[in-house]
């Protein structure tokens, strides 16, 4: 692969199992925080909502502490897997996860509060359970939410700059994605490599966010 | 056969009351628990359901227990066995007419809803979107998706009241000749004395949570004095003839009244015309009851 993509086939990796990550552990977050009514919801939505307020650095300098060999996390990590977690990919999946997590949890809790109460109900007295329930009534009825969580996931993860570095570091070909590139090219004074990334990132995050109104718009005037 | 004594307290709009209600409903019938919004008709709806828990009491279907206080049973609504049909009828927008009623169908049978769809008259629309479809439409899908679980017994949270008045009378046929097909032990709770009148067989009147009384249509109904009232529209609903004169049931608005004719005016009328009824009443109880006049 030529050095020209590794940045960006990191990035777009990157990107894919933070959102998938994100959607896997949202569902039943998001379904626990938009149907119960527990004192403990609130610390819970404060903390998830903490990286939308706090500088990546913030974020970045507590994670590195928990990742590190020494640290908790870090520790477990390279216990069970004999590898460290910063400045490693997985360690950058990880910190972008914790990083994108609103952009996940507030349109899918949103999203589950928006499913007419009467149409569970309905399909409990049908005799679906639960989880059926969810499958084949909930979810169907909130697309536009799920879409707008994936979109909003993906393209966040794919701006991300700060929590990576400060994990990660710029390792090529592990960490370094197209945002750090971008950086380095310009510390280089490598206009003309800055120039090409920064204009497919800014391609990419249009399109993203044009084809989610749009579709958004579709679906809620059907 | 239904038995259940249920207690709970409820938060109303004019502050807290206990819903208590004892009741027995024997295999085949149709009950309409009857009384003004507020007056936990609903809730007891979703009680027998399980969308909701009773303080204290039991629930007995069919010999099994559904909800017991004291033995600490209480079956999720999934288990009950019931078809419950919702005011705003609450079918699925993600899945067609057909898909809605096999939804709930124990075992799916495709035959099974397209003849039920014929009965209703909406075979054409078995693969339309539920949302494309009038209110009379969306509610007769409701129905027939209730139906199909075959369930033990049939749950009428108000089916009628968000429907136009014309299409309510189409609907309370439907539902009436379905009961009679089926036979389904069958509860609806309504506030309106037509539903009653042209369904039930057994009435429960409930009021603040009170069971106030029990019986047939007529026992209840016509248990007060209805009220003088003259020069309205009404609908003929029932004629009876005695020796010499004709009763006539009439629906003027949601009340109900019975009116004595000769029999050459009973002649001219059959049930279902808009009458006008003028009762040529001298000195009529008239009583202010509000005054937009200022005095000065």
């Amino acid at each position: 692969m030529s050095e020209f993509i590794v940045p960006l086939w990191l990035t777009l990796k990157l990107s894919f199992w933070t959102t998938l990550i994100l959607l896997i552990i949202g569902i039943p977050l998001s379904y626990y925080l938009a149907y119960t009514k527990h004192r403990i919801n609130a610390l819970l939505e404060a903390l998830i909502s903490l990286p939308l307020v706090l500088p990546p650095t913030v974020l970045g300098f507590y994670l590195l502490l928990l990742f590190n060999k020494k640290g908790f996390l870090g520790y477990l990590w390279y216990k069970l897997f004999g590898k460290q977690l910063v400045f490693h990919f997985e360690g950058i999946v990880l910190a972008s996860v914790i990083y994108s997590m609103p952009m996940m949890i507030h349109p899918l809790t949103a999203g589950f509060r928006s499913v007419p109460k009467n149409l569970i109900e309905a399909s409990w007295t049908l005799g679906k359970s639960k989880l059926e329930t969810l499958l084949r009534v909930i979810l169907p009825n909130m697309k536009a939410s799920i879409l707008t969580g994936l979109v909003l996931s993906f393209a966040h993860t794919v701006g991300e700059f700060g929590v990576v570095l400060m994990v990660g570091g710029s390792i090529e070909g592990e960490t370094k994605v197209v945002s750090i590139a971008i950086y380095d090219a310009v510390e280089k004074i490598d206009y003309s490599t800055a120039h090409m990334y920064a204009f497919i990132l800014l391609s990419f995050s249009l399109f993203a966010l044009l084809s989610l109104y749009i579709l958004n718009r579709r679906w809620s005037i059907s | 056969m239904i038995r259940l004594e249920v207690k709970k307290r409820l938060h109303g709009t004019s502050g807290d009351f206990v819903l208590e209600v004892k009741l027995e409903v024997k295999e085949g019938d149709f009950l309409v628990v009857f009384g003004p919004s507020g007056s936990g008709k609903t809730t007891l709806l979703r009680m027998i359901a399980g969308l909701e828990k009773p303080d204290e009491g039991y629930i007995e279907v069919k010999g099994k227990v559904w909800f017991d206080s004291q033995k600490g049973i209480n079956l999720p609504p999934q288990k009950r066995d019931v078809g419950f049909v919702f005011q705003d009828y609450a079918l699925f927008p993600n899945m067609s007419v057909f898909e809605n009623i096999a939804f709930g169908m124990k075992r799916k049978d495709k035959d099974k809803i397209m003849e039920l769809l014929r009965m209703a008259g909406m075979e054409h629309l078995a693969h339309r979107n539920p949302t494309s479809l009038s209110g009379g439409q969306k509610q007769r899908v409701a129905l027939l998706r209730a139906l199909a679980r075959e369930p033990s017994i049939l749950l009428l949270d108000e089916p009628l009241s968000a429907l136009d008045y014309q299409m309510a009378q189409v609907l309370r046929e439907e539902i009436k000749n379905f009961h009679k097909n089926y036979g389904i032990t069958t509860i609806m709770v309504s506030h309106n004395k037509e539903d009653a009148f042209k369904l039930a067989n057994q009435v429960v009147y409930l009021l603040e949570g009170k069971v106030l009384a029990k019986g047939t249509p007529k026992e209840v109904l016509f248990s007060r004095k209805s009220s003088p009232k003259f020069s309205l529209s009404a609908i003929l609903l029932e004629k009876t003839y005695t020796d010499v004169v004709c009763v006539l049931t009439l629906a003027i608005g949601s009340e109900l009244v019975q009116v004595v004719v000769d029999k050459d005016t009973a002649d001219d009328l059959s049930v279902g015309d808009t009458v006008l009824v003028s009762a040529k009443a001298f000195v009529p109880i008239v009583r202010k009851i509000h005054s937009p006049h200022l005095k000065t």
